[in-house]
């Protein structure tokens, strides 16, 4: 389960409609409650590095996410998953989202913007002991009113 | 120095976000934190004993592929960032999705 804050449940859909038709990218901060349930409670905005295709493509330059997690850790939040822009295109994972994601155990939110407009947004939990085994299962997305913790790195 | 670890690694860590080792250089730092915690080495190293493709590591804010790799000397007061790539994309999409849209 990923419960994640109703301010940046709006941010990050609306990050994806400013980058239209290009991929937007992004990190989720919060904590870990349990295995089985992560809060956000604040979002990372990131820039897409993918210029050669950024209508379907993304990448988070390592830097940039170093920075991000240092303005974190000073707010005791840690990465608990990414979000991306589909545009035009479903809300569910792609064999490339899958081939090029490592954070096992992190939480992948992806919303399919279509003609610019923030549509479904979905959650994908990366699952697997190790890169071999790796897959995504679909995970609940709870959007919550106000999450206690909401404040933002930058 | 201190070694940041990603989230999705710190199980095999101890459960830390942080360790702190004595090395010269960036080789020393890795080997010293993989002698401490073995199970990382497989999520770090391939068979040939290379970093990952995917794994970045960065010596305070500079990829060490463009400083001196692991040859990389350190100091007490630097930091090594793990970094597993974040990368995707609608590219190629999963055969089911449009169904599933």
């Amino acid at each position: 389960m990923l419960r994640i804050d109703q301010t940046c449940y709006e941010q990050l859909r609306r990050h994806g409609e400013e980058t239209y038709p290009h991929e937007c990218c992004g990190v989720l901060l919060g904590r870990v409650e349990d295995e089985d349930q992560r809060l956000v409670t604040s979002i990372a905005r990131a820039g897409n590095t993918r210029t050669d295709s950024p209508q379907n493509r993304y990448n988070i330059d390592p830097r940039e996410l170093i920075t991000i997690q240092r303005q974190a850790r000073e707010l005791g939040l840690d990465i608990v998953g990414f979000y991306h822009s589909h545009p035009d295109h479903p809300a569910r994972w792609s064999s490339t989202d899958l081939a090029e994601a490592h954070w096992l155990g992190c939480s992948y939110v992806i919303t399919r913007v279509e003609k610019g407009q923030a549509r479904e947004t979905n959650a994908f939990l990366l699952l697997g002991g190790e890169e071999a085994e790796k897959q995504f299962q679909d995970e609940p997305l709870e959007v919550v009113a106000q999450i206690a913790e909401t404040k933002t790195p930058a | 120095m201190k070694i940041h670890i990603p989230t999705p690694l710190r199980q095999y860590a101890g459960k830390k976000a942080s360790i702190d080792v004595q090395a010269d250089n960036v080789g020393q730092a890795l080997s010293a934190l993989t002698a401490t915690y073995p199970d990382l080495r497989r999520h770090l190293y391939t068979d040939e004993g290379k970093l990952r493709a995917f794994v970045n590591v960065y010596l305070n804010d500079e990829d060490i592929r463009y400083l001196h790799k692991e040859s990389t000397p350190v100091k007490e007061n630097d930091s090594l960032s793990i970094v597993p790539s974040i990368a995707g994309g609608a590219g190629a999409c999963c055969c089911s999705c449009r169904m599933n849209a």
